[in-house]
């Protein structure tokens, strides 16, 4: 039994059945360590790619240095280093916590990256146009550049949320008890892994299509030249 | 019309000076120790073959390029500060005064895609000017309509054609009462039929208004229609300049002839 | 301890790291070309069959894959050792996202192109082999970069199948020497060189394919 829920071994399909109110418990925490994570990744890629546009350099160049730094090293060593080196520093954080913050600082080096493609795509005549009218930096950015950006960045942005669904199950490592800790922990009772281990990774294919379809719905229904300003 | 008023006044101070101007794009020098004044009210075209530094001396009166020596004063006030740092030699707060008394139409229109046609004329009088919407609106109906277009205020610029966005783009820089308009090759970027529609608004502002106009373009027969004086650019020189009938009946130089020549 | 002691065992987890990483690249490779030309050339079976390898593949998370591998491949009564089991799980999983680059650059070759084998009547392979695919490949070697590095981060999960790379010897380190700074920053040090070495590798590959025999270095040949 977990989480009050016995399993039935009696049959593959008994067995499948069973356990999937498990698994949705599992489920929720990875929902949930997903969003948390994505929600650090969009702030923390805002912060780091209006850092990389900075004119002084000794702002630009380690931000820029520091990002591929991120980009470039695994996630799972990260969360190790979060995980066993901020204990040491005084910061003891529960093992979820520290996931959705490696999770959420591996992936802000790649929503940087898209805001500044976003950011970059707007066409130079925009800006030009803005300084003809003396805009304020602010407005022209609020009012002229983000709104442009938007429906080019979202479906990127959308693209690494699921993305970031499916590195979840990293967070197994350090006691987070999400689908794939629950499959193995399953498994380890029953010595029946592959059950538990195919169910868990249907349900994320589900999950997976679902969010895409809903990506391709959102692509869509933005306008390609921008948010609508009246 | 106009000439009269600029010859009325004596060695009146010129609207726009440019002194020993230098300007480098790496290796490669556009403009190098640039002379060049316009008076207040004047109508100037400058024309010229491309890469010759007609649109250079725009973008930087726009503040759009910085240079890298020389001066240049807009109605007394240098774009060089000499606590000045960064490209422009200027903060932003004094860029953006200067900024207030230049306005400019570009060659791609550059209309904001995501606002309606009022909302890009209104935009900067609300934001900059600190207009109230209802005012700025007002203003922006009748610049529209001065343009012919204020039936299409709730359109978008997709909806239009490239003439269109032109002159509501004209009606945008207007909305920011700038001492200074510039045009930097407003049509060509236009199909042919659609030219003539712009160059209607061109020459009415002309006609009509004391704005300071700089022009670039290659339409000779409009140049000659509207300008003062036009000056020949040629490598980052004025080789001359004089009034149009002049200059495009009888020039003085070989290279204005030759240049002449080819595109006429 | 000093941070020198740790470097033999981490530089030996990283031989083993490189090892796998580069296998499981080069088979990875494999895999998305055939299941990449499958897609775009293949009758309808072939191409389901691959459109299936690539939906389940990148549509579930890795580590459920290494997992379901780890304990499903002994039964089936293929007995790999974990390493293989590692390279053969980190293949598939890079192979379905290359696959996708492959039939995305396969499918941007102008159509003009095949007219004009077909007008010069070229079999489908000889137009895939000397007209599609060395254009193609030109469009794919920005994004086989962004795999490759991808998947040598992704080798760190073997670990997790208790494959002694540079992640599970970091581990191992630290559980003995609760140094984890020094460990952790070593590790993570120790994978962005071999990033940064892949990186380079793989622009060095993309300059070569791009001057490569598809294209002649003058009109003259």
């Amino acid at each position: 039994m977990i989480y009050g829920f016995a399993w039935d071994t009696s049959s593959a399909a008994a067995f499948a059945w069973s356990i999937l109110p498990i698994l949705g418990i599992g489920l929720i925490v990875t929902l949930e360590a997903t969003a948390a994570g994505f929600v650090i990744a969009m702030l923390l890629g805002l912060v780091l790619a209006l850092l990389r546009r900075s004119r002084l350099r000794a702002i630009a160049w380690p931000t820029a240095a520091a990002i591929e730094f991120i980009r470039d090293t695994p996630l799972l060593v990260q969360l190790f280093f979060l995980y066993y080196v901020l204990p040491v520093y005084g910061i003891t954080l529960p093992a979820f916590v520290t996931g959705a913050i490696a999770l959420g600082v591996q992936y802000s080096a790649y929503t940087s990256e898209v805001y500044r493609a976003g950011l970059d795509a707007v066409p130079k005549g925009q800006w030009e146009a803005a300084v003809a009218l003396n805009l304020s930096r602010v407005r022209t950015y609020t009012t002229i550049i983000v709104p442009q950006a938007i429906p080019r960045v979202l479906p990127a942005l959308g693209n690494y949320l699921v993305s970031m669904l499916k590195e979840t199950p990293v967070l197994s490592v350090v006691t987070v008890v999400d689908m794939v800790s629950l499959a193995n922990m399953i498994g380890d009772r029953t010595f029946e892994y592959l059950v538990p281990l195919s169910l868990v990774g249907l349900i994320f294919l589900i999950l997976t299509l679902l969010c895409s379809a809903g990506i391709h719905l959102l692509e869509r229904a933005l306008p390609k030249s921008g948010i609508a300003l009246q | 019309m106009t000439q009269a008023a600029t010859m009325a006044q004596p060695a009146s101070e010129p609207l726009i000076r440019f002194e020993k101007v230098v300007k480098r794009f790496g290796t490669l020098t556009v403009l190098d120790d640039f002379d060049f004044t316009v008076a207040p009210g004047e109508k100037v075209t400058l024309i010229g073959p491309s890469g010759s530094g007609k649109s250079t001396v725009l973008r930087i009166l726009m503040t759009l390029e910085p240079f890298q020596e020389g001066n240049l004063v807009l109605g007394g006030m240098a774009y060089h500060q000499p606590s000045g740092h960064g490209p422009f030699r200027a903060n932003e707060r004094h860029l953006r005064q200067i900024r207030s008394q230049v306005g400019m139409v570009f060659q791609s229109f550059n209309l904001f895609p995501h606002m309606s046609v009022l909302r890009n004329v209104i935009e900067a009088p609300v934001a900059v000017l600190g207009l109230k919407r209802a005012e700025a609106e007002c203003r922006a109906v009748e610049l529209l309509g001065m343009v012919g277009l204020a039936d299409k205020k709730d359109h978008f610029p997709s909806q239009l054609s490239g003439g269109q966005q032109q002159r509501v783009a004209i009606a945008r820089a207007l909305a920011m009462r700038p001492r200074v308009l510039l045009f930097d090759e407003p049509t060509s970027a236009l199909d042919p039929q659609l030219v003539g529609e712009v160059l209607g608004v061109i020459r009415s502002l002309a006609h009509e208004h004391d704005l300071t106009m700089l022009l670039v373009t290659h339409e000779m027969r409009f140049a000659r229609e509207v300008s003062d004086r036009v000056c020949f650019f040629d490598k980052g020189r004025i080789v001359e300049q004089g009034e149009p009938e002049r200059i495009f009946t009888s020039p003085e130089q070989a290279r204005t002839r030759e240049f002449l020549q080819s595109v006429l | 301890m000093h941070w020198t002691h740790y470097l033999l065992p981490l530089l030996k987890g990283a031989e083993l790291t490189a090892i796998i990483g580069l296998a499981s690249t080069a088979l990875g490779a494999v895999l998305a070309f055939a299941a990449g030309i499958a897609r775009v050339e293949g009758g309808r079976l072939l191409s389901w069959l691959a459109l299936i390898y690539i939906e389940v593949f990148r549509g579930t998370s890795l580590l459920v894959q290494l997992f379901w591998l780890y304990y499903a491949l002994p039964l089936i009564g293929i007995s790999f050792d974990p390493v293989t089991t590692g390279i053969a799980g980190l293949a598939l999983n890079i192979g379905a996202y290359g696959a996708e680059v492959v039939r995305g650059a396969l499918e941007a070759v102008a159509p003009q192109q095949r007219e004009a084998a077909r007008a010069l009547n070229f079999g489908w392979s000889h137009t895939l082999l000397r007209i599609c695919l060395p254009q193609a490949i030109v469009e794919m070697m920005p994004s086989f970069g962004n795999l490759a590095v991808q998947n040598l981060k992704d080798t760190s999960l073997v670990s997790l199948i208790s494959i002694s790379d540079l992640t599970f010897r970091a581990q191992s380190l630290r559980n003995v020497t609760q140094d984890s700074v020094t460990i952790y920053t070593m590790t993570l040090i120790g994978y962005f060189a071999m990033a940064l070495v892949m990186m380079a590798a793989m622009r060095w590959l993309e300059i070569a394919v791009r001057r490569g025999p598809a294209f002649p270095r003058s009109a003259h040949g």
